[in-house]
């Protein structure tokens, strides 16, 4: 599936700027694409490293147990396949934590680790486990209660009041989210 | 509402030191010892940015986008074009969808409907093409059986109910 939408991005790009007699400007693009793409890696990957290494302080010290077990209340309902009180768990609550307070790059390095921790319990190493895809759902249907770089950027272009779409945003995410799931909860129970 | 944002992740920190100082953990080896995983995790999924990358931009500067709203300008007459493309891109690329939320605020205004419904869109869905990729990818993982479909469902929802809920609450 990624590799049909991935090949398609391609070719459908390649082929339009041959006929639309682009294909200078997208010989430029192909060519600046990785120094894009190292940039944005060079923006991501420093936070990657600082947040694992404190994430290790959480694992051993037991915190992350600890918050794992007080979200176990609903987290163990999205996800019966994980063991109560799995590291896991408390990755996963951190993750979304982060992700509300609208901090997405701050909350990549909890989601890279908390697949790690899925991939240990996932007997089939090349295939996505049910809560792997759980999680995904959870992820990118994108639980965010304050959109900070919306509202900055609102408020650069003058709105008169800026925050007022974390209302909106919250109820569309809340309807999104539950919806993921539920398509998720579906497409598990029809698979056993 | 700013203050917690900006407060939560330095609270988060001195949680994490003071809890690892209480139960006694050895701090600082635990943080490089973590942090040179971290580096091990961050290598691997270089490759998927790259490959994200390099397609989104090929396929979003050919502008094949720009003609087929313009063919679709007619039938979509209620709607401005920009806002589609944003919905479209949305799941793709944040940083495309980003520039044209900008775009929409610069040109109608940050609290016209559209400009409205842009920034709840933006901040209700997530790119979800880029989080399957990299989240999967850095574990290994080739098959991800309904991950997308379900990911992207929860994209359209998110759409359709950020227009309903922008046009009930602000109006038109």
């Amino acid at each position: 599936m990624v590799s049909l939408i991935w090949g398609a991005l391609i070719l459908l790009g390649i082929f339009y700027s041959f006929i639309s007699k682009n294909i200078a400007l997208t010989n430029n693009e192909i060519l600046e694409s990785s120094t894009q793409a190292l940039e944005m890696f060079l923006n991501m990957a420093p936070l990657i490293v600082l947040w694992m290494g404190l994430m290790k302080i959480a694992e051993k010290s037991g915190l992350l147990e600890k918050i794992a077990y007080k979200f176990s209340f609903i987290l163990s309902r999205l996800f019966p396949s994980i063991p109560k009180g799995h590291e896991a768990l408390g990755l996963i609550a951190s993750n979304i934590i982060v992700n509300m307070a609208g901090l997405g790059s701050a909350a990549t390095p909890f989601g890279l680790k908390a697949m790690e921790k899925l991939q240990e319990l996932n007997d089939n190493k090349d295939t996505a486990s049910e809560a792997m895809i759980t999680f995904l759902v959870l992820n990118t249907s994108g639980v965010t209660i304050i959109p900070t770089s919306i509202i900055s950027l609102r408020s650069l272009y003058g709105s008169a009041n800026p925050s007022e779409i974390i209302i909106t945003a919250l109820l569309s995410t809340m309807c999104a989210s539950i919806a993921g799931l539920l398509l998720d909860y579906l497409i598990r129970r029809h698979n056993k | 509402m700013k203050i917690v944002s900006y407060a939560l992740i330095p609270i988060m920190i001195i949680f994490i030191i003071v809890y690892g100082l209480y139960k006694k953990v050895d701090i600082y080896s635990s943080f490089v010892e973590g942090a040179k995983e971290g580096v091990k995790s961050a290598i691997n999924i270089f490759p998927f940015t790259i490959s994200m990358v390099f397609a989104v931009n090929i396929f979003l500067h050919s502008g094949l986008l720009e003609k087929a709203f313009s063919l679709l300008g007619s039938f979509v007459n209620g709607l401005n074009p920009r806002i589609i493309s944003m919905m479209l891109l949305r799941p793709i690329s944040g940083s495309a969808s980003l520039v044209i939320m900008s775009d929409i605020f610069k040109s109608l205004g940050p609290d016209s409907f559209i400009g409205r419904l842009a920034s709840t869109i933006q901040g209700s869905t997530d790119t979800t093409f880029y989080v399957i990729t990299l989240y999967f990818g850095s574990v290994g993982i080739r098959k991800i059986r309904y991950a997308l479909k379900a990911g992207l469902f929860a994209d359209l929802v998110g759409i359709i109910m950020s227009l309903i809920f922008v046009y009930f609450i602000f109006g038109k």
